[in-house]
């Protein structure tokens, strides 16, 4: 399959923005996606797209074909997050249109700047019930950052402007615009605006001074201060000033699901994920402490359990780029609205160097004796070993993206992410599905770079047609299913609040191995804990795409677990851990 | 505790859509909503009553001003306000009530607008009190058919709510900031 060298360079021999060109509607969208900096596309072409499909070949942009259009959303959801630019799909109106519902929604949650175009029936057509016509506009408008429905190809490269801007900047999120047929195929004077004129969308970026002031003095004063570092971290590129921050005042950090890389995991400072799956010493944490500084999170259910009885002691420094995320769940002591990089570079200047080394003591002694990534010993393949193996054996270096369920929890306990980016996961709306898509979506962007998708059996069976685009295009991603032929998660949930009924959870065990090998992808299985070094290495050193069917242990849970709803007072140990 | 707000949004293809929408997403309890041209073409404005023990305002605020046609919303309630709602009420009227009925609407300084044989049409403005009062005057001697378009609002003064100047004002702050 032949790859477009797709850079800007290959396409500027045209003449650009000196001197306007009527243009069709189809070509102008490419002319914008060019001038965006895209490279690649992630699209299913259908009846009213095939205008801009035509053109499409004749420009410096990779299109790559998926299977289903969610898994076009989660490659550029998968993509966005990887490269930290803004991903792209296209669908056809319709189906087309209502099957990226889901990756759109999954970006929504977790504030990933995707675009989104959608072919629509012509103009004239809109409202008559015409074939394949939907709404997708009034469909997306809670799960977008914002919509367009283009009704004159004069408002086109404007729109595109506007949309790939909305998308990246603030807190980013999913735009989409929806183009009808007629629009595609009229022509206009194409020049791309410089400039957006947006007098509603003003990101506040820079924080508060007073505000930063106060912040200072309640760490000044803090003994048991946390930091909790979310998705917003890694969204502004504030790595280095977070480490800066930490190490200066001597805090610890426990990075959320979505803000995992953002700290490095094997510091000092470092503590591990929070929440109805987290560690217990970061939940005991969190629970005694005096100070939360909550720098791009939002205090999601997951992590707060009963959030009357969250962190009962601590009063709180809440740091959003979105003003309505401070006070939704936890009340600020201190709100401060701003981009966590340039909010963090004021306040590393307006703090003292801090000291908590009892605090932390306290910590580790906690961590002491309750280890987060407890692995009882047995003969049999459990499901943390295999993800515990991988990381030994690609030593931590490379980009994991999960899918949602138990493998997803493991895979966040039983990997230390070093670094930003390096952990891919649908946090928010937990879409089963995600992984594979996405783990394409991660490929293409970061080439250079191992990626393993960590998925369930269940959410690998959503989306694994997607095995067809990665064999076309030669996408050499990693999966290892984690395959305990069951829903997990929900399996896990029955046994422990359900009476142990497995209603509907059982999956049985189709041969995974058998079906990689019938989209020409290597298939490999892993039975036994001895031959798990060999075969995961195997993998590991295949130069193309592989998928290693793990056939573990059916019945193991995740632990720790807080029941959901509940308080720190109701945390599952590992049963290894209990008295 | 009913808390009036006004928004003013770019009149935009479906900008009510996703205000309403945001409603019922986040499970804002609202009272009455009221939208209508404003000063500026382009410029719609609208006026909102919610009941602070429901629904959480700040939070209704700055849901507002994440929707990209939002360009500026205020909390008017403590503001010496100008608030008025009109009211169409169709009252049965026989020869023996009629005259009672128009005296009871000029002391509200109500207007009759329709007469028929066996009805009135009666257009009042006032407060939400005012007309309620009115309301239930009227109700002895039967309300065939009512509406009422809800509150719009307007601060007093000098101060007021506009766009003129927002270029160059901080926005989007946290309460409390």
């Amino acid at each position: 399959m032949a790859i477009h060298p797709a850079t800007r360079s290959a396409a500027s021999e045209e003449p650009r923005k000196d001197e306007p060109r009527k243009l069709s509607g189809a070509r102008i969208v490419c002319e914008c996606l060019i001038r965006e900096g895209v490279q690649v596309i992630f699209g299913h072409p259908g009846g009213v797209v095939l205008p801009l499909y035509h053109v499409l070949p004749e420009y410096p942009i990779r299109h790559i074909l998926v299977r289903h259009e969610q898994a076009a959303a989660h490659a550029a959801d998968g993509y966005a997050r990887a490269s930290r630019q803004v991903g792209v799909c296209l669908a056809t109106s319709g189906p087309g249109a209502t099957n990226l519902v889901t990756g759109i929604a999954c970006a929504m949650m977790d504030s990933v700047p995707i675009v989104a175009i959608t072919g629509n029936v012509p103009t004239t057509a809109i409202g008559r019930d015409a074939f394949q016509e939907t709404d997708i506009t009034g469909i997306t408008m809670p799960i977008t950052k914002h919509n367009y429905l283009v009704t004159r190809v004069e408002d086109l490269a404007r729109v595109l402007k506007e949309a790939f801007h909305i998308a990246r900047t603030g807190r980013p999120g999913p735009v989409l615009v929806d183009i009808p047929k007629d629009i595609f195929l009229k022509e206009t004077w194409f020049e791309y605006p410089e400039t957006v004129n947006l007098p509603g969308y003003k990101p506040t970026l820079h924080g508060n001074a007073r505000q930063i002031r106060a912040a200072a003095e309640l760490i000044a004063q803090a003994q048991r201060p946390v930091i909790l570092a979310g998705h917003g971290v890694l969204i502004s590129g504030a790595e280095a000033e977070l480490r800066e921050f930490a190490e200066k005042t001597d805090i610890p950090v426990i990075c959320t699901l979505l803000g995992l890389g953002a700290f490095p995991e094997s510091h000092e400072l470092s503590l591990a994920m929070p929440g109805m799956h987290g560690a217990a010493y970061s939940n005991l944490a969190i629970h005694e402490s005096d100070l939360i500084i909550a720098i791009g999170m939002r205090f999601d259910d997951r992590i707060t359990g009963k959030v009357e009885a969250f962190a009962p002691k601590a009063k709180v420094i809440h740091i959003d780029i979105d003003p309505a995320e401070i006070g939704k769940n936890v009340k600020a002591t201190v709100p401060i609205v701003g981009d966590a990089k340039l909010v963090l570079r004021e306040l590393i200047k307006a703090v003292q160097p801090g000291n908590h080394r009892d605090w932390l003591a306290q910590i580790w002694e906690w961590r002491r004796k309750m280890p987060l990534t407890v692995i009882r010993e047995t003969d049999k393949l459990l499901p943390q070993y295999v993800i515990r193996k991988l990381y030994e054996i690609t030593g931590g270096d490379a980009i994991v993206v999960t899918d949602v369920g138990q493998h997803q929890m493991w895979a966040a306990q039983h990997w230390w992410y070093d670094k930003p980016n390096s952990f891919i996961s649908s946090g928010g709306l937990g879409a089963m599905g995600y992984g594979v898509p996405a783990a394409i979506g991660a490929k293409v962007a970061r080439p250079d770079e191992t990626v393993w998708a960590i998925v369930g059996d269940g959410g690998f069976l959503m989306t694994m047609q997607e095995l067809g685009t990665i064999a076309q295009e030669q996408i050499p991603v990693k999966i290892a299913i984690i395959n305990n032929a069951y829903l997990g998660m929900i399996r896990q949930w029955q046994e422990l609040f359900y009476n142990r009924r497995y209603s509907a959870a059982y999956l049985g065990s189709p041969d995974y191995v058998k079906i990689a090998e019938a989209f020409g992808i290597r298939g490999l299985r892993l039975r036994t804990k001895e031959e798990c070094d060999t075969v995961l290495r195997e993998a590991q050193e295949y130069s193309g795409p592989v998928l290693v069917d793990c056939i573990v242990e059916s019945e193991e849970n995740v632990y720790p677990m807080i029941p959901s709803g509940g308080t720190i007072q109701e945390m599952l140990l590992d049963p290894a851990l209990r008295d | 505790m009913k808390h009036v707000l006004v928004a003013l949004l770019e009149d935009r293809p479906g900008v009510l859509q996703r205000v309403v929408n945001l409603f019922s997403r986040r499970a804002f309890n609202i009272d009455t909503l009221t939208v209508g041209h404003t000063e500026q073409p382009d410029i719609s404005r609208l006026t909102l009553v919610v009941d602070s023990t429901a629904t959480d305002i700040e939070q209704v605020v700055k849901q507002l001003y994440k929707i990209i046609n939002v360009l500026k919303v205020s909390d008017v309630t403590h503001d010496p306000t100008v608030l008025r709602e009109l009211a169409l009420i169709k009252v049965t009227a026989t020869r023996q009530t009629r005259s009672e009925i128009v005296q009871i609407v000029s002391m509200f300084r109500g207007h009759i607008v329709d007469v028929a044989a066996d009805s009135l049409i009666v257009e009042v403005t006032g407060t939400e009190d005012k007309i309620d009062a009115l309301v239930n005057l009227l109700r002895g001697f039967g309300i065939k058919e009512m509406v009422r378009t809800g509150p719009v609002a307007m601060v007093r003064g000098q101060s007021g709510v506009t766009t003129f100047g927002e270029e160059t004002r901080p926005r989007l702050r946290a309460a409390g900031e």
